[in-house]
């Protein structure tokens, strides 16, 4: 009773990133809380489910198998989670930051009065005074995101509904195995006990999606560029750079938006979250907004022909000078000086 | 058969233009130093909503919007662009919200109109990212939703179709009215303000804007009904107060703060060949590369 839940999102039968992440943060808050970690997946064919999630410190895996219930739909994945949640009181709830976690958290914390915060970028536990009120809470999720465009970062708590709700964009979180032969027990639900069949109103008639080629997230190296590399050929450079060095491209909104890089290489927080061996930041000035998708890199060079450019103050090594000048130099020492 | 359509909108603090006097000394947004703006997916949905009525003769844009009562602002842009007529729901008792007594709040004013096919909704607004408002009041009233629409391909007494643009492709999707549906920003822009509509609804007014106006401007709308922009607060939508404002909201900001970085201790170089190569060659060293 009262564990943590995470909503498994499922794929052609693979559990998503997100939700592999959010268990391995799922794991440690149960760890805090001495409660047990859960996970729910709601599809079809969901046999090799348990296989990918048990590692990460899976003690209960909730399966609701039918054919209906995949690809996703809004309404009979909320009346699953809201039955659930209803039996099992959970006192956490966690879903990827999703266009599925962003359509189904809503309804259910609706569903349940219970509050839910968007896009955490950080989850704590701790206590909370509610001073007018005299109240202690104990034990409470922090569930810490930015608003305002990114300009403050605020701690919303939720002290009286339960499950305290929260989603988390991928790649905030690290996905981490917990336990490679860790085992827990697997339910399966009587699907027809909590979907009835008015909740299929809506039919998916086509669907194309495509697995993304890219996996920016995954690469020990990020050469990214900012609007001072001043067009997508100037982009070429930085190309040649990541090619030679066995390292990947990244961007900033201001480069996207100007058309030199494309969308999927966006860094920052309305892009992927990164943290590499290594980040080579380009023409970039380093606004907050970028910054907080790649601040936890463990080496910043920055590469910037202004002196007082922001990003300088996160960089372990500061280069002033231009792009074209320096990159061509790194890669000629580079190509010189390995076999 | 036209149809009934109902879109909600939502003034928001531009937080995409952030100049340097938008954050207080005390880490707090200094909210007055930021322009209100019609949120701009919002301004997407509108369109789906004017398109609908383009296509499908005698249906109705109503638009909807809580806020303060300068969000009548919005409601004037909309009519300038071919909405039919606005209500504006403000009163001192939804001060404070959170996304779900919004949505509650919104869901009875929804109640009090006679019958609506589709309510259109911004997928976010960008003040909080949330995307939360739509699907939670299509919860609350019972109909079912359909997000991150790009384009509604169909709208007909019965059926509706829509293409949704998400994260990893497009999925074409089909169900019955009465739908919700929120519009993503790669859905079309808005379309421009229109000169004659502009000159028709350039004095639409909500009673309390009348009443801070001029006698010769309160007869003019005496004459002309569709210049009047429907004003609501609780006691017209049947809310109960417990499920309002903070009390009808079940998150509470414990904390804000302002975002500093902790700033390294860097070193600094320049792009002469010997600082470039000295770095380079201490990389391979240590194998951060190769
Ligand atoms: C809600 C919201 C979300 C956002 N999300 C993101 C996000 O996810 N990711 C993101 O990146 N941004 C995001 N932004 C935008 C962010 O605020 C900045 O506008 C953006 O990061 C700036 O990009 P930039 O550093 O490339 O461009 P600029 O700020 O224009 O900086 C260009 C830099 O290049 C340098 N430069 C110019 N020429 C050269 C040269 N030849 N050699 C070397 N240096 C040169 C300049 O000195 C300057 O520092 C967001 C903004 C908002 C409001
Ligand atoms: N106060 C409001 N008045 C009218 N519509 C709103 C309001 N708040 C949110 N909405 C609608 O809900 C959408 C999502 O808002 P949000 O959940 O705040 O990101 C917006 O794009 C609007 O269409």
């Amino acid at each position: 009773m009262n564990n943590i839940f995470v909503y498994l999102e499922i794929e052609d039968g693979i559990v998503a990133d997100v939700s592999l992440e959010l268990l391995t943060k799922g794991r440690s808050l149960a760890n805090q809380l001495k409660c047990k970690l859960e996970a729910i997946a709601i599809g079809s064919q969901l046999d090799g489910i348990g296989e990918q999630v048990f590692s990460f410190g899976v003690d209960v895996l909730t399966l609701a198998d039918d054919k209906k219930l995949y690809p996703y739909t809004s309404l009979p994945h909320t009346a699953i989670l809201v039955k659930l949640f209803k039996e099992e009181q959970p006192q956490i709830a966690l879903m990827g930051a999703t266009s599925i976690g962003r359509d189904l958290g809503p309804r259910v914390s609706s569903a349940l009065f219970s509050g839910l915060t968007a896009d955490c970028t950080s989850l704590e536990i701790g206590d909370h005074e509610d001073k007018k009120e005299g109240k202690v809470y104990k034990n409470l999720l922090y569930q810490i995101r930015p608003a305002f465009g990114g300009n403050i970062v605020a701690t919303i708590v939720n002290p009286e509904q339960r499950p305290q709700m929260a989603t988390v964009r991928e790649g905030v979180m690290k996905k981490e195995i917990a336990d490679k032969h860790y085992k827990g027990e697997t339910k399966k639900l009587d699907v027809s006990k909590y979907v009835s069949s008015t909740d299929f109103v809506v039919n998916v008639i086509e669907r194309h999606m495509e697995k993304s080629k890219l996996n920016i997230k995954a690469s020990p190296i990020i050469i990214s560029g900012g609007y001072g590399i001043g067009s997508r050929e100037n982009f070429d450079l930085l190309f040649d750079f990541a090619h030679v060095i066995g390292a990947e491209v990244g961007a900033s909104r201001a480069a996207v938006d100007a058309g030199f890089a494309d969308h999927e290489r966006q860094i920052g927080q309305t892009g992927v979250t990164v943290r590499p061996k290594l980040y080579i930041a380009c023409g970039i000035s380093g606004q907050i907004q970028h910054v907080a998708g790649m601040q936890e890199s463990s080496m910043i060079i920055a590469i910037n022909n202004d002196p007082n450019a922001p990003i300088n103050a996160i960089a372990d090594y500061v280069i002033t000078g231009n792009v074209e000048e320096v990159i061509p130099k790194m890669i000629k020492y580079y190509k010189k000086n390995t076999k | 058969m036209g149809l009934k359509i109902v879109v909600l909108a939502k003034q928001v603090p531009d937080t995409r233009n952030v100049g340097k006097d938008a954050m207080k000394a005390d880490g707090t947004v200094n909210r007055a130093a930021l322009a209100a703006i019609f949120n701009p997916e919002d301004l997407n949905a509108l369109e789906q909503a004017l398109r609908l009525k383009d296509k499908y003769e005698g249906s109705t844009v109503s638009i909807l919007t809580m806020g303060p009562g300068r969000a009548a602002e919005i409601i004037r842009e909309s009519l300038y662009r071919g909405a039919d007529d606005g209500f504006l729901l403000t009163d001192r008792a939804f001060a404070g919200s959170d996304t779900l007594a919004t949505s509650y709040a919104l869901s009875c004013a929804i109640k009090n109109f006679s019958k609506v096919d589709v309510i259109i909704c911004g997928r976010q607004a960008i003040d909080g990212d949330t995307a939360q408002v739509g699907p939670q009041v299509a919860e609350k009233i019972g109909w079912p939703q359909i997000t991150y629409a790009e384009e509604i391909l169909e709208c007909t007494s019965q059926k509706i179709v829509v293409k949704r643009r998400l994260e990893k492709g497009i999925e074409i999707v089909e169900g019955k009215l009465p739908m919700l549906v929120t519009v993503n920003s790669s859905a079309p822009e808005c379309r421009p303000r229109n000169a004659k509509l502009v000159m028709k609804f350039k004095h639409a007014k909500t009673i309390s804007e009348k009443q801070a106006g001029d006698q010769d401007y309160i007869d003019l709308v005496d004459e002309r009904p569709y210049l009047n922009i429907n004003e609501w607060s609780v006691n017209e939508i049947q809310a109960d107060a417990n499920w309002l404002g903070l009390k009808g909201s079940p998150t509470k900001v414990k904390e804000i703060e302002n975002v500093v970085f902790q700033a390294k201790e860097s070193k600094r170089l320049s792009p002469d060949d010997f600082d470039i190569e000295s770095l380079m060659r201490e990389l391979i060293a240590n194998h951060t590369i190769g």
